[in-house]
C-alpha cells in the first residue's frame, strides 16, 4: 500500500535533486532553469498528496496557483537568459563573474 | 454578497494600482516610450493616492475582523498600512530617480527609460502589497511572485549592460530557488497544520510539534531570510546592488526590503507565534550573523553600491533584533528602525545618483569620492549625514532606531543578545567613517565635477535627510504612536 510517506519521499528526493542541480551544476543556466522546475514539481507533488490525504481541497488549488506562476517564471528566466547571451555570448556558468561575489 | 463588496472594499488600494498598471501599460504599447514621462507622473500619482487610502487605516489603528477580507487571505491592519506606506514612498522616489539617470544610457539608439519600467514599479508594489497583507499562505506566494518577477526584470532593464543583465540573472536564480524553499516550507506546513490560513496554522502548530512541521517552519523562515537577505543566504545582494541600475537598487533596498520584513513578522509572530520556542534561537543567530558578515563583509569594499550591499545586510540584522524579542514592543521598534532605515536609503542612494564623474557617468567607486567636501560641499555633508546616521551615531535619528530595537531586546531579558550587538555595530562604523574621512580629509580626485543634479533629486534628498537629521526626533513619539497601534494589530489573534 502506497501510503503518504512514499509520497513525501519521492517529493524530497526531487526537491534535494533541484537544489543540487542549482548548485553543483557548472554547465549551463538553462541546466539551472530545469532545476528550478523540479523543485516546483516536487512542492506539487507535495501538495497534492497532502491534499488527497487530508480530504481538503486547498492543496489542489494551491498546485494550480504554483504551476501558473512557474509558467511565468520560466518565461521571465528565458527572457533574462537571452539579454544576457547577447551581451555575453555564452551562458556557462563559470563564465557568470563580471562582479566579484 | 454584503460579504464580497466589503472585500472588494478593502482591497480598493490593490485594485487602483492593477487597474492604472494594466491601463499604462496599454498606454505604453501604444504611445511608445515618449510617452514614459507621462506614464511615471500618472504611476506616482496613483502611489501617492494609495498612500492617502491606507492613511486613516494606519491613523485609526484598525484591525480585527472587520479588516479581513475573502475569509481571512486578506489583513487590512494597520500593519500592513504602516508597510504600504513605506512602499508606496520608496516606489515613488525610484520613479522620480529613475528617467535622469537611465537616459544617460543609449540603448537601440534612444535612452534606457522605457514606459513599461513604471507599469514594472507598480505591479511589484501590487505584489508587495499582497505580501504584507498576507493572510494565508496562499497570498503570501502570489504577492511574492508578483514582486519577485517584476524585480528580476527590473534589475536586468539596462539590457546593453552586461553588468546588469548578470545582476538579473543572478537575482532570478537565487531568488527563484528562495521561491521554492519557502514552497516547500508551504507545502509541508499545509499537509501539519492542515490548513494554509495564517490563524488555522496558529492554532494547529501549538505546544509539540512534529518533526515534519518543524522542517516546514524552517524552510519558510530560510527562504524569507533569503528575500531580506539575511546571512547566511545574502550572498546575492552585493552582486545585484552592484549591477542593477541604481535607480532600481534604490528600490531594491527599501520597498522589498520593508514587504519581505513585514511579511517575515507576519509569518513568525502570526502564524508561528504559537511555535516562538521553535524559531527563536534561529532568528537570534541570524540577527548576529548578518550584522557581523555585513559589517566585516563592507570593510574591502570599493564600490559604493557593493559597500551599501553590505550596510543593508548589516541592518537586517539590528532588524531582526526585533524579532529575536518575540514582543509587541520589539515589533514596534523594527517598524520604527524600518522607516528610519528607508529614509536613510534613499538620502544615500540620492546622493549616488546626483554625483557625476568627468565623463558624465554615475560615480561608483569609493576611491572617486576623495575631497568631495571640497567640490561638492553639500553633497559631502548629505554623505556624512547618511553614513553617521547607518553607523547609529547620535545625535542623528538612525541612533533612535537602534536604541528602541537594543531597548526592546533588554525588556525581552536579552541582555546578551543587545550586549554584542552594540559592540558589534562598532565593526560597521568603521567604514562608515572610512567613507566620511575619504570624503572630507582626502585629496581630491579631481573625478567628480561640480555639476548639480535636478531639482527633483534634490528636495527628495532635503526631505530624505531632514528626517534623518537630529530633527527627525521630533517625529518620535508621533511615529512610536503608529508603530504601537501597528505592532497591536499584528499581535492580534482573531
Amino acid at each position: 500500500m502506497i501510503g503518504i510517506e512514499h509520497y513525501l519521499v519521492v517529493s524530497s528526493i526531487l526537491f534535494v535533486l533541484g537544489v543540487l542541480g542549482i548548485f553543483l551544476n557548472r554547465k549551463n543556466v538553462i541546466v539551472i532553469l530545469m532545476a528550478i522546475e523540479l523543485i516546483l514539481l516536487a512542492v506539487n507533488l507535495n501538495l497534492v498528496a497532502f491534499s488527497a490525504f487530508l480530504g481538503d481541497l486547498t492543496g489542489q488549488v494551491f498546485a494550480m496557483f504554483v504551476l501558473t506562476v512557474a509558467a511565468g517564471e520560466a518565461a521571465i528566466g528565458l527572457a533574462i537568459l537571452v539579454i544576457y547571451f547577447r551581451g555575453r555570448g555564452t551562458i556557462a556558468v563559470d563564465d557568470i563573474h563580471r562582479m566579484k561575489g | 454578497m454584503t460579504d464580497f463588496s466589503h472585500s472588494l472594499a478593502l482591497i480598493v488600494a490593490e485594485e487602483v494600482l492593477t487597474v492604472v498598471g494594466l491601463v499604462l501599460l496599454l498606454a505604453s504599447a501604444w504611445l511608445g516610450d515618449k510617452a514614459s514621462r507621462g506614464i511615471s507622473i500618472v504611476a506616482v500619482a496613483a502611489l501617492v493616492a494609495c498612500a492617502f487610502l491606507a492613511a486613516p487605516t494606519l491613523a485609526g489603528g484598525l484591525m480585527g475582523p472587520d479588516r479581513l477580507a475573502f475569509g481571512g487571505q486578506y489583513i487590512g491592519d494597520a500593519f500592513s498600512a504602516f508597510a504600504k506606506i513605506l512602499i508606496y514612498v520608496s516606489a515613488a522616489v525610484t520613479l522620480i530617480f529613475a528617467p535622469n539617470f537611465l537616459n544617460r544610457f543609449v540603448v537601440n539608439g534612444q535612452g534606457a527609460m522605457r514606459a513599461e519600467f513604471p507599469v514594472l514599479v507598480l505591479f511589484a508594489v501590487v505584489g508587495m502589497n499582497l505580501m504584507v497583507s498576507a493572510g494565508d499562505f496562499m497570498t503570501l506566494y502570489i504577492g511574492l511572485e508578483l514582486n519577485s518577477l517584476s524585480a528580476y526584470v527590473l534589475a536586468a532593464f539596462l539590457r546593453t549592460d552586461e553588468r546588469s543583465a548578470e545582476a538579473g540573472l543572478k537575482y532570478f536564480v537565487l531568488g527563484a530557488l528562495a521561491s521554492g524553499i519557502i514552497l516547500f516550507g508551504m507545502s509541508l506546513t499545509y499537509g501539519f497544520a492542515g490548513s494554509t490560513d495564517f490563524m488555522a496554522v496558529r492554532g494547529a502548530m501549538a505546544g509539540e510539534l512534529a518533526t515534519g512541521a518543524i522542517f516546514g517552519l524552517v524552510f519558510v523562515l530560510a527562504g524569507l531570510a533569503f528575500k531580506i537577505s539575511a546571512v547566511p543566504f545574502h550572498m546575492w545582494t552585493p552582486d545585484v546592488y552592484e549591477g542593477a541600475p541604481t535607480p532600481v537598487t534604490t528600490f531594491f533596498a527599501t520597498a522589498p526590503k520593508v514587504a519581505a520584513l513585514a511579511l517575515t513578522m507576519r509569518v513568525a509572530l502570526g502564524a508561528f507565534g504559537g511555535a516562538v520556542d521553535a524559531w527563536q534561537q534561529i532568528v537570534i543567530f541570524v540577527a548576529l550573523a548578518s550584522i557581523i558578515v555585513g559589517a566585516l563583509g563592507a570593510i574591502g569594499q570599493s564600490n559604493i553600491k557593493r559597500l551599501l550591499a553590505f550596510s543593508s545586510i548589516n541592518n537586517i540584522g539590528f532588524l531582526l533584533i526585533g524579532l529575536a524579542a518575540a514582543t509587541e514592543q520589539g515589533a514596534a521598534a523594527m517598524l520604527v528602525y524600518l522607516f528610519i532605515y528607508v529614509f536613510m536609503s534613499i538620502a544615500g542612494f540620492a546622493v549616488i545618483l546626483m554625483l557625476r564623474d568627468v565623463d558624465g557617468n554615475p560615480v561608483e567607486a569609493i576611491a572617486d569620492l576623495a575631497g568631495l567636501s571640497s567640490v561638492r560641499p553639500a553633497m559631502a555633508w548629505a554623505l556624512l549625514a547618511v553614513m553617521f546616521s547607518l553607523a547609529g551615531i547620535p545625535p542623528l535619528f538612525g541612533f533612535y532606531g537602534k536604541f528602541v530595537v537594543f531597548q526592546a531586546a533588554v525588556d525581552a531579558d536579552m541582555i546578551a543578545l543587545a550586549a554584542i550587538g552594540i559592540a558589534a555595530s562598532v565593526i560597521g562604523a568603521f567604514y562608515y567613517i572610512k567613507v566620511v574621512k575619504i570624503a572630507f580629509f582626502d585629496e581630491p580626485s579631481g573625478r567628480i565635477v561640480p555639476e548639480t543634479g535636478p531639482i527633483s533629486h534634490k528636495i527628495v534628498l532635503l526631505v530624505a535627510c531632514l528626517i534623518i537629521s537630529p530633527l527627525g526626533y521630533l517625529l518620535g513619539p508621533w511615529l512610536g504612536g503608529l508603530t504601537e497601534k501597528a505592532a497591536a494589530s499584528l499581535f492580534l489573534i482573531g
